[in-house]
């Protein structure tokens, strides 16, 4: 549940990097995603025909501030995209480091708690820091999606104890991995750790077949959403014999 | 006047937002505008005067991740 909204996929797709059009069109429907991010640009560089596949798809569109670095930039972008897009969604970026495109939490925290207070309903891209996530929550987020690794890395999740801690400090809050995955085995690790959902683009928009790992990516998410519904046996240090020693013939 | 749109600097003579947008056949329904980094919402398109050395960006969507 995303601001009221009930999504029956837990995977989200960007839309940037296909190989075509036709191969883009493909992969949301393979995926079976509900939502899928775009971006703004200057016009004038082939948007009409991108629309009308932004149209057919039936998605939701969760549009993003992506390369604002300022608080300005990503708020100015944000209202832009609400008009364009007759939406309030809005998957807030500011970064904070070029090589890293690693978020500027103090930036990101700021420009939250301008669009909140204007009917934004933010989706801020963070790391794992509880006390910014907390930050961003008092600005008025009711979700937050930390990074999985930096933005198309396919590291998977690199600090895969500091999103537990995360997933168990903010039990209620919905939670989104969004950068860095590169396979299914990667998201279907998050769902299983209890996340509310993935966000990724490159991992398929650069995939040898975008169609069929679009298609991997959904079976990863509903699997891995499963097994943590289903409830994970806890981890054990040893081994624990899982054939009964009652009734074992002494052989020796 | 010179203006800067979209990064390019353009000789025009445009007096409001709209008109530009009108001038360079851009889909006005279909684009976003802001002046000098502020948003300018398609209503106010109309009343918003330009001024020698403004800064127009004229959005549109485009694939992203």
């Amino acid at each position: 549940m995303f601001y009221g909204t009930e999504l029956n996929s837990r995977l989200m797709l960007g839309t940037a990097q296909y190989p075509s059009p036709q191969i883009l069109r493909d992969a949301i429907t393979a995926s079976g995603t509900e939502v899928i991010t775009v971006s703004l640009r200057r016009e004038g560089q082939g948007g009409e025909a991108f629309r009308e596949i932004l149209r057919e798809s039936g998605c939701r569109i969760l549009p993003n501030t992506a390369g604002c670095h300022s608080v300005r930039e990503a708020v100015t972008t944000a209202q832009m995209a609400r008009e364009l897009f007759g939406t309030s969604w809005i998957k807030l970026e500011v970064i904070g480091h070029a090589d890293t495109l690693q978020p500027d939490p103090f930036a990101l925290v700021e420009a939250a708690r301008i669009l909140c207070a204007d009917g934004f309903e933010v989706f801020p891209y963070t790391t794992e820091d509880l006390i910014v996530g907390e930050r961003l929550l008092e600005a008025g987020c009711r979700v937050l999606m930390p990074w999985g690794a930096p933005i198309g890395s396919g590291q998977g999740l690199r600090n895969i104890e500091g999103l537990r801690t995360m997933r168990t400090h903010f039990a209620g809050v919905p939670l989104v991995i969004d950068a860095g995955i590169g396979a299914p085995s990667q998201a279907m690790a998050a769902m299983e750790m209890g996340f509310d959902a993935v966000l990724l683009n490159t991992a398929v928009a650069k995939a040898l077949d975008p169609v069929a790992m679009a298609r991997a990516f959904g079976q990863a998410v509903t699997a891995g959403r499963a097994a943590y519904t289903a409830g994970l046996m806890p981890r054990r240090d040893m081994a624990a014999a899982s054939t009964p020693i009652f009734g074992q013939a002494v052989l020796a | 006047m010179q203006i800067d749109l979209n990064g390019a600097p353009v000789a025009t003579a445009a007096e409001t937002l709209a008109t530009l947008i009108d001038e360079h056949g851009f889909d006005a329904a279909s684009v976003a505008t802001a002046l000098d980094g502020v948003f300018v919402p398609r209503p106010l398109r109309s009343k918003t005067p330009l001024h020698r050395g403004a800064k127009v960006e004229v959005l549109s969507p485009m694939q992203g991740g």
